[in-house]
């Protein structure tokens, strides 16, 4: 592997081993005085919240069509009502409970995405960074090869092939968005693996797996869940730019960029009803990239620029 | 470009006088330099020495205004060649940096630029303070590299400084630095990273580029041997102050403070030191500098300590030569 | 420095093949490609014709064999929905696509590189705070929905520019901006962390030391060895510019090869996809090729060993 090839550098040059900075005096202190932290989850945890609780504070059906109120202003315009407090679109959908269920979705596919290409790359990683050799060799020789791939390019192609929906995306997303976790992970182990106590694991004639799991991932744990994040809220975005394009989620879900797709022949007159999900989109990125990054400080202070 | 008067021979070159240097930090400031003042005459060499964080560099930095933005530095006077340097505005100042007054490092490896070629890199403050085109400014450049001693001056000019030796480099440096014609040379540690061969070389290049030039200079060093090579002037540093000052010979021969007593005997001298015996140290270690600090600050180590020492440590001259002691003269 | 890009160029040789060997799959996925040719509904006679004509029905390894060879003869197939041949299609949008891929990376450059140098300068500092609150508000703005507001600002509000085509200059403005401003903050975050650690090497003190005025300090010292890292993710990023110009062209109906891809996509036009997919990743390749050479080159310790 190239050690001047951007990604793999800049990734590798930045890890070293965590030390799980939890059990440090102090860390809460250190949660609390981090705004980004804070800012971020609390933004987070509004946009969960709307998720979980939908079906209990949404006042309509997603789904529901009421033909006799299309494209109904949000309350704050001339012709909106508290009725539909955030309007509804051409089909007479109420927008604010499309809002709370198209949460739902993003959330689920940032997830399922993190989690999916969470646990190829992290095999693929730490498998490369403990043995080294032959196996690093090939993990960074498929590394290099899925970076040469344009993701959004072959997602669509693949949807295309395949038809979308829901969990086909994320899929799709999942096995294709682990190479950050890779080459991060990868990183991670090769500085754990050289430490004492994973030495001391091996002298004691812990098999390979029981090294692994037990000593080496709780040390790049920290990595992990600030690259899950960033992950996550890449995967959402992707998920929202397929789902635009007509490749990804199907109508009639409330997925927000499928919101948009269906909204932007209505833009110049209704322009709430492109805002309104752009807008949420938009929060939750930044509140994952904000929460991400303060993680990154507090976790992991030296990956940090 | 600088219009300065004709320096007057008798005139010091660079004057300081309570120079003081504060340095922010968490826990309140840290007094890294305390009223130092001095003086240095064209073609002298005064050599500040002192061992690690006693403020020697700081000093120098701060007479250049290169200090780090936490640093605070007030004195009540500091001039350049009559110039007051305190007043000067940041533009003076850089016309003066390189040109008037010039700064070599201790570190030769990393001072250069590894982007650029070392042709690019000495002509540089030629064509930024003198004008002129490339061609005079690498003429000087040529001339310079062979003042200070390296051979096919003209291939040098396009190499970069990954390919030159660390001594190599240091005479770069040197070079680099002459090239406006200084009336100051500042070299902070000039030979500490390199050979002890090198040194000796470095070491005498400066002198004789000295005699020649007729530069004043100051050199920083912790290093006693050095002093006693080149230095016409010692000014002894400890914890920030300057606790004695004078000539060369007047210090080594009959040393006043006591610390300065600690540092001489500390030197193995063949023929006076004893094989096997033990060498000389100066137990105890360098005082923190944080907050009001009072009294003098080598008590705490001081074989001569008495009562009085916390309160005060007055100033105490014989002609030229000054010590900071409670002590008029030291017991033998 | 000969041996160093020898090894590189055999790397990105055999990435290529490993590229090829996916795009050719690719098309596999959709199941039978003789059925997607015939259509529906189409006759068993007729999908078993077609199933021999194509040589579908030789084992997969020949397959590939004879695709890759008639690919680097050029020969690249026939679009299905053209009903041309796919080579000159593909290429002839290829330049459209370049020039706007570069227009973008240029345009991130130009915002990213005062923004880095002004953030290190002032670390710290509320200019230093504001850039990077900039950068992660950038980042956290879909594509897509920047394009639109774009549109509604320039297009249809202030009427100053085009929404779609690409005939004139103008129609390249909006979908340059919309493409480029996503690259910015990498790159503005890497300026930053660089330059911060080169402000404080030995190097700056001498040049500060011979009275260089702060700008050419900053820009002649520590700008040239800063930029050595962004060099390499310019190349990394242009690849993504490219892969990612599906959803701008698409937006804006910029008749390049982001648009041709998602028609051919659309339309199930399986030539002329896969082999988009395939000339992308090999550009790709070829970028990531050129940032090693350059990186090499720009430090001299590696150009005049």
């Amino acid at each position: 592997m190239s050690s001047s090839t951007g990604t793999m550098s800049a990734a590798a040059a930045a890890v070293e081993p965590g030390g799980p900075a939890v059990a440090a005096p102090g860390f809460w202190r250190r949660v609390w005085r981090n705004k980004a932290v804070v800012v971020g989850f609390g933004l987070l945890l509004l946009v969960v919240v709307m998720a979980l609780f939908a079906p209990w504070i949404a006042p309509y059906d997603p789904y529901a069509q009421d033909l006799a109120n299309r494209t109904v202003p949000p309350f704050w315009y001339d012709g909106g009502s508290w009725a539909h407090p955030l309007g509804t679109d051409p089909l007479g959908r109420d927008y604010l409970s499309r809002l709370f269920y198209g949460a739902r979705i993003s959330l689920l596919i940032g997830v399922a995405v993190a989690i999916i290409s969470g646990l190829i790359g992290t095999t693929m990683g730490m498998l490369a960074g403990y043995f080294g050799g032959k196996t690093d060799m090939a993990v960074s020789f498929m590394v290099t090869t899925r970076l040469s791939m344009p993701v959004i390019l072959v997602a669509l192609a693949t949807v295309a092939l395949i038809g979308g929906s829901l969990w086909v995306v994320i899929m799709v997303l999942g096995l294709l968005k682990w190479d950050r976790f890779a080459v991060v992970m990868r990183s991670a182990t090769q500085q754990v693996r050289s430490l004492d106590y994973v030495a001391a694991a091996q002298a004691a004639g812990a098999s390979t797996p029981r090294v692994l799991l037990g000593e080496v991932l709780p040390n790049v744990a920290p990595h992990l869940i600030v690259v899950a994040t960033l992950e996550a809220a890449s995967a959402i975005l992707l998920e929202a730019a397929l789902s635009f394009l007509g490749l990804g989620v199907q109508p009639p879900l409330p997925s927000w960029g499928l919101m948009i797709s269906e909204a932007k022949s209505y833009m110049f007159f209704s322009f709430w009803l492109i805002a309104i999900p752009g807008g949420a989109l938009a929060l939750l990125i930044f509140a994952i990239n904000l929460a991400g990054d303060g993680l990154r400080d507090l976790l992991a202070p030296e990956g940090r620029a | 470009m600088s219009a300065v008067p004709q320096p007057n021979p008798a005139e010091p070159v660079l004057e300081v006088e309570n120079l003081s240097v504060d340095i922010a930090t968490p826990r309140g400031p840290l007094r890294a330099v305390r009223e130092v003042s001095f003086q240095v005459k064209r073609g002298e060499t005064l050599c500040i020495v002192g061992e690690s964080g006693c403020g020697k560099s700081i000093t120098s930095l701060a007479v250049m205004s290169l200090l780090p933005a936490a640093a605070k530095r007030r004195a009540k006077k500091l001039s350049l060649l009559g110039e007051d340097l305190l007043k000067a505005s940041g533009k003076r100042v850089n016309e003066l940096r390189g040109n008037r007054m010039a700064m070599i490092f201790q570190e030769p490896m990393t001072a250069l630029n590894p982007a650029y070629t070392i042709g690019n890199q000495l002509t540089e403050s030629y064509l930024l303070h003198r004008g002129g085109g490339q061609a005079k400014a690498r003429e000087r450049a040529i001339e310079l590299l062979g003042k200070v001693g390296i051979a096919s001056a003209a291939e040098r000019l396009a190499q970069y400084p990954h390919q030159l030796s660390g001594g190599l480099r240091q005479r770069v440096m040197i070079a680099m630095a002459l090239m406006c014609g200084p009336e100051l040379l500042i070299a902070d540690e000039p030979s500490t990273a390199l050979d002890v061969t090198i040194q000796a070389q470095i070491l005498r290049l400066l002198a004789d580029l000295q005699k020649d030039l007729g530069i004043a200079m100051v050199l920083i060093t912790h290093d006693l041997g050095v002093v006693a090579r080149i230095a016409h002037r010692v000014a002894v540093m400890y914890a920030g102050e300057i606790v004695e000052e004078g000539t060369a010979e007047r210090v080594f021969a009959s040393p006043r403070h006591p610390y300065t007593r600690g540092l001489i005997s500390c030197i193995p001298v063949p023929g006076r030191t004893e094989r096997g015996g033990r060498l000389g140290t100066i137990a105890g270690v360098v005082p923190h500098l944080v907050g009001d600090i009072r009294g003098c600050s080598f008590r705490e180590r001081c074989a001569y300590a008495r009562p009085e020492c916390s309160a005060n440590a007055p100033l105490r001259s014989r002609g030229e030569h000054r010590w900071l002691c409670v002590h008029e003269e030291l017991p033998a | 420095m000969g041996g160093y890009i020898l090894k590189r160029l055999g790397l990105a040789v055999a990435v290529a093949l490993a590229v090829s060997m996916i795009a050719f799959l690719l098309l596999r996925l959709s199941g039978d490609p003789a059925i997607a040719i015939a259509g529906e509904g189409a006759r068993q006679a007729d999908i078993e014709l077609i199933r021999k004509t194509y040589g579908f029905d030789r084992p997969l390894p020949i397959q590939y064999v004879d695709w890759l060879g008639k690919t680097l003869r050029g020969d690249l197939g026939e679009s299905i929905y053209f009903k041309t041949p796919a080579a000159p299609l593909i290429f002839a949008k290829l330049g459209t696509t370049m020039l706007l891929g570069l227009l973008s990376l240029a345009f991130a450059l130009a915002v990213s590189i005062p923004l880095g140098v002004l953030a290190a300068v002032y670390r710290n500092s509320w200019i230093d705070r504001l850039c990077l609150a900039l950068a992660v508000l950038g980042q956290a703005l879909p594509n897509f929905f920047f394009a639109l507001l774009l549109i509604m600002l320039f297009s249809i509000s202030l009427r100053w520019l085009p929404v779609s085509g690409s005939d004139t200059w103008q129609h390249f403005v909006m979908p340059t901006i919309a493409l480029g401003y996503y690259a910015a903050p990498a790159f503005m975050r890497l300026i930053r962390a660089g330059m911060i650690e080169v402000l404080e090497a030995d190097y700056i003190r001498t040049a500060r030391a011979k009275g260089l005025p702060a700008s050419q300090v900053i820009f002649k010292h520590a700008l040239r060895n800063a930029v050595v890292p962004v060099v390499a993710l310019a190349a990394v990023q242009l690849g993504f510019l490219l892969g990612g110009s599906v959803v701008i062209e698409t937006i804006f109906a910029l008749d390049g090869l982001g648009y041709l891809a998602y028609q051919s996509i659309t339309y199930k036009d399986f030539p002329v996809m896969q082999n988009i997919v395939l000339l992308l990743s090999v550009i790709y390749v070829v970028l990531t090729l050129a940032s090693d050479v350059a990186n090499a080159w720009l430090d001299p310790r590696i150009r005049v060993a």
